[in-house]
């Protein structure tokens, strides 16, 4: 066990984790951020996707111990009042259906605008081909992304 | 003028009472759908499982034990309310009642969709507006006829007076004999796309689903399960598990173990350092194996048909040729984005449980008689669930979790790791179906359809399409005998059976000559005007949505680079035809668009009616392509994302979806778009590619797709 100072949604956090705990438990059991989800654990779905300086990273697949000074960015923090330009766009598009892996997606889609504000539909698919949703509403995700672009 | 009946003789449907707090509440039943000619309801219409109630400031309310709290209801629920209510959508919640005695526990099983509660609804929100209008009558002692009603007011003149001011003076006021439900045209909020009502909690992360649950001093519970169906826990080594930080307890139940920790990574870690010995000398089965015993079922008669008409296989005998193919299926998991998980606590005199489940009455059931205890010392909260597919409809999670909850005498959620979800499934059964059709004279004249599969013997759907349209008709099924766990996967049955059948229908109309649309219709319309027997669907509807495909999906009309395959199956009460389009890119084929042709009756809210039919368009492809899941001395073959795979973003086509005009009453909506999109796509494939696919998935690892 150590103790781990982290940076997250701008707060300060404390942590006594094992180094090789990933950032995905930290973030859901130690410190209750239960937006970050669960789906596969190996980097292969996208569901635990936050932001670490900026850039979109697979939490499940990330030790505590490997973050240190990083600034750490999860979809409660994304905005104040969930008036995210994605997050917006998600609501006019309506774009859940389970629900489940739409945190993944937006954290995912927040780090490709961030980068390319402009993004052509090719750039979408291949900066979201990480993110599965199993109830398939990639149509809406794509659409809801190319909204949120056009309105930046 | 739809008018329904309240009572049939001096039975009511509704029951009115106080609500506690002030106001009015009306109880009545979900899946009543009683019409002025409904002469002998069912009785179970009369059960009140569900309340409508509106509070003296004026909240509505509705609220149920549903389980079935998915695929948008919760949105659509209230819709049916207010539009018949006369308030503002947004003024309706549902409130999903736990299950515990404040309410009688008459959960039907299964999907109540929107389908059941379509008459329910709406009669318990015009049997309110109605004793509105009546108590407001009664304070102003005025005529009922002279007043209005609109937002959640009752009208007179420029008088008004609020639906919260009148509910607890409505509470004594005798339900109408009958009351009149709004006319289609005149609907303001059905027909209009209204949002998720819990699309805010979602898109910030808040904590909705089963797996977010967390009481203080919980422990997690990750299990060791055997690593093939049919294998036994012979003897464990905790000793390394014990030793990981974190880890709190290690308990064994039955063929598995337990290892609990104060977060889920020490559950997972405590788990991997588990050394477990395996008797491996039970029943192991494996692929080869089931396919052996499939193609011999295939080859030969099942003890009894389950459809023949006229004699197919005289018109065999007789025929110019046999037109013979079989397709096959392998077993699919479910893989729900959300992983199974459930918590209990046992520690108490009560029981609690919380946890994304379908079957929520039939899983405290079985979790009162695992733990001897009576139903009424348990409760059970139902959260939103992270995808369903049929995989919650069984509770083996929540039983684990009451298990170890039990014998560790802690509060545990029992979290399983996506290769837990993977190899401990309810799988899709693996499946085949041999076709056969006679030819005479360019003529069908005889259809046999053999089918096979693992685990139960429930393989076609005798009285569908093509049931009617065919003279010379059998239909047969048989299974194979299994430990392999199986159960109901998104579209049971048909999910398969319908790629089959539409590739069957395009393979058999190239061999005759004929186009695979006309082919269809001319069956149809036998069906229609002239059936061979009772059958089971409306023809009429199945061909105005092929016509609307092949309209909207251009069929029969060239369009260079794409090549177009069709599809077209009727599920769930609900008709679609689907128009895959196909194009080559450096040799290997990708589906870029997808017309859908839909019958599902009045579209309550048409944006989440395409969310889901494009869903369920997607699913299908994907599994088509890509689902592969195979057993090998009875271990899977597959385990995480990593060695199955799923359809994604790019692969995923465009859908596009027409729904036909319609003023009958809804039907389903999250599976019927499923079936015939993996045969839409294998009949483009074989145009696109010249190549014919009969097995699924279509696509293995190495071939590129996209
Ligand atoms: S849980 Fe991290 S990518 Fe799947
Ligand atoms: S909305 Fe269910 S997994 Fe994406």
């Amino acid at each position: 066990m150590a103790t781990y100072q982290l940076t997250i949604n701008g707060k300060q956090q404390t942590v006594e984790a094992d180094a090789d705990t990933p950032m995905l438990w930290v973030l859901r059991d130690h410190l209750d951020l239960k937006g970050t989800k669960f789906g596969c654990g190996i980097a292969q779905c996208g569901a635990c996707t936050i932001h670490m300086d900026g850039n979109a990273v697979r939490s499940c697949s990330i030790p505590v111990s490997a973050v240190s000074n990083a600034e750490i960015t999860t979809i409660e923090g994304l905005s104040k009042k969930a008036d995210h330009v994605l997050q917006k766009a998600w609501v006019e598009h309506d774009v859940p259906q389970c629900g489940y892996c739409q945190a993944g997606q937006i954290m995912n889609a927040a780090a490709l605008l961030q980068r390319n504000s402009s993004p052509s539909m090719d750039e979408i698919e291949t900066a979201m081909n990480g993110n599965l949703c199993r109830c398939g509403t990639y149509n809406k995700i794509k659409a809801a992304i190319s909204s949120a672009a056009s309105n930046l | 003028m739809t008018v329904i009946k309240t009572k049939v003789d001096r039975r009511s449907f509704l029951k009115t009472s106080a609500l506690a707090g002030g106001g009015l509440m009306i109880g009545f039943n979900w899946a009543c759908s009683p019409s002025a000619e409904v002469k002998d309801p069912a009785s179970a219409w009369f059960d009140i499982n569900a309340y409508l109630t509106i509070a003296d400031n004026g909240e509505v309310t509705i609220m149920s034990p549903n389980p079935e709290i998915g695929q948008n209801v919760k949105t659509s629920m209230p819709m049916l309310v207010a539009e018949e209510l006369d308030v503002d959508w947004k003024d309706v919640i549902v409130k999903q009642a736990p299950l515990d005695n404040a309410f009688p526990r008459q959960v039907a099983g299964g999907s109540q969709s929107i389908r059941s509660s379509w008459k329910s609804m709406r009669m318990a929100g015009a049997t309110a507006r109605r004793l509105m209008i009546e108590t407001a009558a009664k304070e102003w002692a005025v005529d009922v006829n002279s007043l209005t009603t609109k937002g959640g007011y009752v009208l007179n003149g420029n008088k008004k007076l609020s639906y919260g001011e009148l509910a607890s003076k409505a509470v004594g006021i005798e339900i109408p004999e009958e009351v009149t439900l709004k006319e289609p045209k005149d609907f303001t909020i059905i027909g209009k796309s209204q949002k998720n009502v819990d699309l805010d909690e979602i898109i910030t992360g808040k904590p909705v689903f089963g797996i977010d649950y967390k009481q203080e001093g919980m422990q997690y519970a990750v299990v060791l399960r055997p690593p093939a169906f049919g294998a036994k826990l012979k003897s464990f080594d905790d000793t390394e598990a014990r030793k990981v930080n974190g880890v709190t307890d290690v308990i064994q139940f039955g063929d598995k173990v337990a290892v609990l920790g104060n977060n889920t990574w020490a559950a997972m870690k405590g788990k991997k350092a588990l050394v477990a010995d395996w008797d491996m000398s039970g029943r192991l089965e494996d692929t080869p194996y089931h396919d052996s015993e499939m193609n011999k079922l295939l080859n030969k008669r099942a003890e009894r048909p389950s459809r023949s008409d006229g004699d197919a296989l005289k018109a065999m005998a007789s025929a110019d040729k046999v037109f013979e193919k079989t397709y096959e299926a392998p077993f699919l998991p479910h893989n729900t984005m959300e992983p199974m998980n459930f918590f209990a606590d046992v520690t108490g005199d009560k029981v609690k449980l919380v946890g994304p489940i379908q079957t929520p009455a039939g899983t405290r059931g079985q979790i009162a008689r695992l733990l001897e205890k009576s139903p009424d010392d348990i409760t059970l909260e139902m959260t939103r669930m992270g995808g369903g597919f049929g995989r919650r409809l069984y509770g083996d999670f929540a039983l684990e979790a009451a298990e170890i909850s039990q014998k560790a005498n802690k509060a545990v959620q029992v979290v399983f790791s996506r290769e837990d979800d993977m190899t401990a499934g309810t799988y899709r059964p693996a499946s085949k179906y041999k076709f056969r059709a006679a030819i005479k004279d360019g003529k069908l004249t005889g259809y046999h359809l053999s089918g096979a599969g693992i685990g139960r013997n429930n393989w076609v759907r005798p009285d569908w399409f093509p049931a009617g349209g065919i003279e010379n008709y059998l239909i047969e099924s048989s299974y194979v005998d299994s430990n392999i766990t199986t159960g109901a996967w998104r579209a049971p049955i048909t999910n398969f059976l319908a790629v089959a059948e539409q590739c069957f229908f395009d393979e058999l109309a190239a061999e005759m000559g004929q186009d695979a649309v006309q082919l269809r219709l001319d069956i149809l319309e036998r069906a229609k005007n002239n059936p061979v027997g009772e059958i089971d669907y409306e023809p009429e509807k199945m061909i105005g949505v092929i016509k609307l495909a092949a309209e909207k999906g251009n069929w029969g009309k060239a369009e260079s680079g794409v090549s177009k395959g069709f599809s077209a199956y009727y599920s769930h009460n609900t008709y679609v035809a689907e128009v895959a389009d196909v194009i080559m890119k450096d040799g290997n084929p990708i589906v870029k668009n997808v017309t859908v042709a839909v019958d599902c009756g009045i579209v309550v809210n048409p944006d989440a009616a395409i969310n889901q039919i494009q869903g369920g368009v997607v699913d299908g492809m994907g599994h088509a392509l890509y689902g592969d899941f195979s057993f090998i001395n009875g271990t899977p073959q597959a385990s995480n994302f990593n060695n199955y795979r799923l359809i994604r973003t790019k692969e995923a086509p465009t859908v596009d979806v027409h729904f036909v005009e319609s003023l009958n009453d809804p039907t389903g909506l999250g599976e019927p778009s499923l079936p015939p999109a993996g045969g839409a796509l294998a009949n483009a494939m074989a145009k696109a590619t010249g190549n014919r696919l009969y097995k699924i998935p279509f696509v293995k690892d190495q071939m590129v797709f996209g």
